[in-house]
């Protein structure tokens, strides 16, 4: 083409990104990487291609880590691991800096190298992967410098094991290393199989850092290699970020091990499009929701929701815009959607949409390369929440849509999916906007704008798309745990029947507490309750499947709690404790009939304190506004989880069922508690007190019975949100791998014994398990 | 009606940058004031769209150099100084007439590159229609007591009367800031039909004054008003206010031209004016215009560049495009 024929087309021509200096790294390492370990690149061992998607080109040889390898990785880490975490905030910071500035250094081919590797547009792994990894180590460099002064309570895990996916390799090997290093663990970490390289290049930088040895390792490979991680027994905490069938895997097979878990899983996030938003805007926006990274995107605007009267129009003004899209080369700079990663992600998509015959589909008529893995972006309209194709996830450029007629409609089809990782709302109503957002069952949502991230603002899902928060100060939990040393529990039996037994003349029977009513036990059946002295105390239920059935059913018909103000909530509280506290003697004397001890008093005094703690924190225990680098605010909302299912404490039989039921009522929650199986009498007198205190029916239900032939109903329950086993009975395996379910958050005490009258019963730490973060962008501006 | 058979004799020669010539004209419509209040505008979402722009579409080499020669065609070079000149329009005028050195064209492998326009005060139209004699490029004049349009109203219609006498084939009104700033849309849509059927056959460019309508959702609904009231063009700035063009406002009003068009078929001119004065932000209008309009907006009788020293940029990039140096301002003539 002339100068001439171009100045009458008026075409874009090609706008290729070099590949030269990516090119010659690979070569520097003759195109054959081993692995980083201690310090060390290895001598590559059996290997694996790792190619360009856009062409088919075999980038380089990577290696397959071996058993032995990840042993090496691991003992390597464990190493380097308490010497790195006696290490002053300040030194850490310092290596957390340098990293931050070497990857600004190198921006431009760690940019390249993404995209050769991955397929994504130049302009993508340049102008935002990059600049967020260098963000998210500058950032917690901050972290690591704070740490010693603001977390003087928290340490680190120790060797975590991370496990990242392809779609965004560099970006989410910094989300992991950063706060991980920052708080003085270290990791063994292995980037995705069709994805290693820029992991391989960070490790060079990592040298060039003068990191410590064993601080990162990068162990390269398939999902064997993620499965020895996993099943690691000298790693303290996996890290995984990728689909929700591995995290169900990984889920199960963590349990009970003691290895902490944060999962970021998949997403089907909605986006709704009101009639009174800047309607071409929400079009861009889906142009970055749905386009951005080929929709390999795990929070990507998947499922556009969009109102009835401006459906039809929205989805013409869409369809031209889509006519627009650039689909080709990756490394071509006018590109707005590259290569999908793999012929099998390609596969799979194909397969996908071809397999759905409902709605109207618009593949965008852009030109597509002869080789490598293409998709045209793709609307489908008029599809319900009914369709297939509305809820699952498809994982590329592929937008379904349905209609709304009203604000609840639009939350009611928003919401009805088993994923909860981001939303998107469009308005230019800020009542609308805000009243929606909180509503809106994700870990992220955006305000007229979509797929913001920032180090400071925490990203992570509920529901299935799992859980732990990544970035800002509340994904420093994922990474650090209480300090101290903690001492095994000892089981409490519950007392034997006596060979002569003291019986009083008249019958007391307690029941279960089931929505605000006293409830016999579905079971039929019941247990005595003796005294050590050989008294009959009374008998209990023995809860069933039915009981629990019944109990989360009264739980979530009891919503309304959710809505209600901190405030109301404290006062409620506080009745309850000076409703305890009038009773004190009697409860007092119940809790040393069953123990046989003589502390009950002391128990009933803590309890009630404890009860003022948390109505103390019902409206305090405050959210954030984030100081994210933008106009506009990132706000951090301290959400209920919603239901839990709560396993009280056996040695503690009123302050144990206390020091669960006041955090999770004070933050909104609905609980189902199970009392202390061996002294299960004083909450079930604590009902009675309860029934007094103006508690909503259902807020609160107690069930009673032996709390391992629950726990396995409880945690594999499907509308219950999260359970906590601080039981005398171990149940963490048994909750951990049930919980896999709908990955509901746990909360187990690892056979590990708590003093729950001392400091370490009550605080902050139970108020984060009583909560989820709900980060909310909104971006302003007139 | 104030068309008279100079303008007309004008139009004959045949510009190819006036509209009518491919275009039919947009007659406007009643107000549609359920339309205007509709309309909206979210400024950090516009803002985010105009700023990944330039990461997302790239111009390289011949593509680029094709793009800046259309760019040049599409400037309306401007002097609207107290100081001017008859000579200086004279200047100015020949630069319009021949913006590029001939060897560089030649390099190029094009001929026939002049500017879109040429932009003045009205004591200027005379000697500028004089000095662009036979060469097909159109005056325009800013008008109605531009930049402030304050003076009378009677005053600023005849204005343009005397303004279209006098040969120009073009005239850049300016838009009562007070209407929009005060909703009062009614009066806005009257004044502009009141300035469209002043200008008879002249085209009419609606300045908006953009940096003195206080937010981007006022910038959709004076563009909407003006194209219902008949505006064949419409302009961000007079090139006087504290800020000009910018991309976002840009986006903002190619979005209302392309609403408009979707709904009365009638395609309306855009023109960015004031503070667009390197090669690079010119191509990335361009870019801005080619994805959110489409290709037919790409000409000038639908696109205008409003500026002054834009093209002495461009010629120094076309010239390092040619000989791969880069290049001095002394090595173009100037204006």
């Amino acid at each position: 083409m002339t100068v001439k024929d171009i100045f009458e087309s008026m075409e874009y021509g090609p706008a290729p990104e070099s590949a030269g200096e990516a090119m010659a790294w690979l070569e520097r390492t003759n195109r054959s990487f081993g692995l980083f370990i201690d310090g060390q690149m290895t001598a590559p061992g059996e290997a694996f291609e790792t190619k360009n998607p856009a062409t088919g080109e075999v980038l380089a040889t990577v290696t397959q880590s071996s058993p032995d390898d990840v042993e090496r990785a691991v003992t390597a880490a464990r190493k380097a691991q308490g010497k790195w975490a006696k290490l002053p905030g300040h030194a850490r910071a310092k290596y957390l800096y340098a990293l931050a500035r070497l990857v600004q250094k190198h921006a431009r081919l760690f940019a390249v190298l993404e995209t050769l590797d991955n397929g994504k547009p130049i302009r993508e792994s340049r102008d935002i992967d990059v600049p967020l990894v260098a963000r998210h180590f500058y950032y917690h460099a901050g972290m690591a410098q704070l740490q010693d002064s603001e977390l003087p309570d928290r340490e680190a895990l120790g060797v975590c094991g991370q496990i990242i996916p392809w779609n965004f390799p560099l970006l989410m090997l910094a989300w992991k290393i950063a706060p991980a290093i920052a708080m003085g663990n270290t990791v063994v970490l292995k980037p995705a199989e069709y994805t290693p390289l820029t992991a391989l290049l960070f490790a060079q930088i990592c040298q060039e850092a003068g990191l410590p040895k064993g601080v990162v390792n990068i162990v390269t490979g398939n999902g064997e290699v993620g499965e020895a991680i996993v099943s690691h027994e000298d790693i303290d905490k996996i890290a995984f970020t990728g689909s929700t069938e591995v995290g169900r895997i990984i889920r199960r097979a963590t349990a009970g091990t003691g290895k902490s878990l944060t999962l970021e899983l998949g997403g089907k996030s909605p986006y709704i499009v009101f009639d009174d938003a800047d309607i071409d805007s929400a079009i861009e926006g889906l142009v970055d929701a749905i386009w951005f990274n080929q929709g390999q995107v795990c929070c990507a605007g998947s499922r556009l929701i969009v109102q009835e009267g401006i459906a039809d129009r929205f989805y013409a003004k869409l369809r031209a815009r889509m006519d627009g899209l650039r689909v080709g080369n990756p490394m071509d700079k006018s590109i707005d959607v590259g290569a999908l990663v793999d012929p099998v992600q390609l596969e799979t998509i194909t397969r996908m949409v071809d397999a759905s015959d409902e709605g109207d589909t618009y593949r965008a008529p852009c030109p597509l390369p002869d080789q490598g893995c293409f998709y045209p972006p793709t609307l489908i309209t008029g599809l319900s929440p009914s369709s297939t194709l509305m809820q699952e996830e498809i994982f590329g450029p592929v937008l379904v849509a349905t209609t709304f007629r009203t604000p609840t409609e639009a939350v009611q089809i928003a919401n009805n999916t088993r994923y909860g990782l981001a939303a998107t709302v469009w308005s230019e109503n800020v009542n609308l906007a805000l009243d929606i957002a909180p509503k809106l069952v994700a870990g992220v949502v955006w305000v007229n704008a979509t797929n913001m991230f920032d180090a400071a603002a925490g990203f992570g899902g509920v529901r299935e798309s799992g859980f732990g928060r990544e970035g800002g100060w509340e994904g420093l939990m994922a990474y650090t745990k209480a300090r101290g040393k903690t001492q095994a529990l000892a089981p409490v039996a519950p007392i034997a029947a006596p060979k002569d037994a003291s019986v009083d003349a008249l019958d007391r029977t307690a029941k279960m507490f089931i929505g605000g009513k006293q409830a016999r036990p579905d079971s039929g059946y019941s247990r005595p309750v003796w005294s050590p002295k050989g008294k009959l105390l009374g008998h209990v239920g023995l809860g069933s499947r039915k009981d629990i059935r019944n109990a989360v059913e009264a739980a979530h018909a009891a919503k309304g709690w959710s809505k209600t103000t901190g405030h109301l909530r404290a006062q409620i509280l506080y009745y309850i404790a000076e409703n305890l506290s009038a009773r004190a003697e009697e409860f007092a004397h119940r809790i040393n009939e069953m123990t046989g001890k003589r502390n009950g008093a002391r128990e009933v005094e803590a309890s009630v304190s404890r009860l003022f703690s948390y109505a103390a924190w019902a409206d305090k225990y405050d959210g954030a506004a984030k100081p994210v680098p933008l106009r506009g605010v990132a706000l951090a909302m301290h959400e209920p989880v919603g239901v839990i299912g709560a396993f009280c404490p056996d040695d503690a039989p009123l302050l144990g069922l206390v020091s669960l039921v006041a955090p999770a009522i004070a933050m909104g929650n609905r609980v189902v508690a199970v009392a202390s199986d061996p002294y299960p009498l004083a909450a079930t007198d604590f009902y009675q007190v309860l029934e007094t205190s103006d508690l909503p029916a259902g807020v609160v239900n107690i069930l009673t019975g032996p709390h391992a032939d629950l726990a396995e109903t409880m945690a594999g329950h499907l509308d219950v949100d999260a359970v906590w086993s601080q039981s005398g009975a171990d149940l963490s395996a048994i909750v951990e791998h049930a919980a896999a379910g709908n990955l509901k958050r746990t909360w187990v005490n690892n056979a590990r014994a708590r003093d729950w009258s001392g400091k370490d019963g009550e605080g902050r730490e139970m108020l984060a398990h009583a909560t989820e973060v709900k980060t909310i962008w909104v971006p302003y501006g007139e | 009606m104030q068309t008279d058979t100079t303008t007309t004799g004008h139009v004959a020669t045949g510009a190819a940058q006036l509209p009518q010539v491919t275009e039919p004209r947009n007659p406007g419509m009643a107000l549609d004031m359920d339309w205007v209040r509709a309309a909206q505008a979210n400024t950090s979402a516009i803002e985010r769209r105009a700023g990944s722009l330039s990461g997302r579409r790239s111009l390289k080499k011949d593509h680029q150099a094709a793009w800046m020669l259309k760019a040049i065609t599409c400037i309306d070079l401007t002097t609207l100084s107290g100081d001017d000149t008859a000579g200086r329009v004279r200047r100015l005028c020949a630069k319009a007439a021949h913006p590029v050195r001939a060897d560089i064209l030649d390099a190029l492998g094009v001929s026939g590159i002049t500017t879109g326009a040429v932009c003045v005060y009205h004591d200027m139209i005379e000697p500028a229609v004089a000095a662009l004699q036979d060469t097909g490029i159109p005056v325009a004049a800013v008008s109605t007591g531009f930049p402030a349009g304050l003076s009378p109203f009677h005053l600023r219609l005849a204005e343009i009367g005397e303004s279209v006498k006098a040969g120009a084939a073009e005239i850049d009104i300016v838009i009562s800031r007070r209407h929009v700033l005060t909703g009062n849309w009614q009066a806005l849509y009257n004044e502009m039909k009141a300035f469209r059927e002043a200008c008879g056959d002249a085209h009419v460019k609606a300045i908006l004054a953009t940096g003195e309508l206080g937010s981007l959702r006022n910038v959709a609904r004076a563009s909407l008003v003006c194209m219902m009231a008949g505006a064949d063009f419409i302009k961000t700035s007079t090139g006087k206010e504290s800020v000009n063009a910018t991309l976002p406002v840009s986006l903002v009003m190619i979005r209302a031209i392309r609403d408009y068009y979707d709904r009365t078929g009638y395609r309306v001119g855009y023109k960015p004016a004031g503070g667009i004065s390197k090669a690079k932000d010119a191509v990335t209008y361009l870019t801005l215009i080619k994805d959110e309009l489409g290709d037919r907006w790409l000409q000038p009788d639908l696109f205008r560049f409003g500026a002054s020293s834009l093209l002495g940029d461009i010629e120094r990039q076309l010239e390092h495009h040619v000989s791969g140096h880069y290049s001095a301002a002394h090595r173009h003539p100037i204006g």
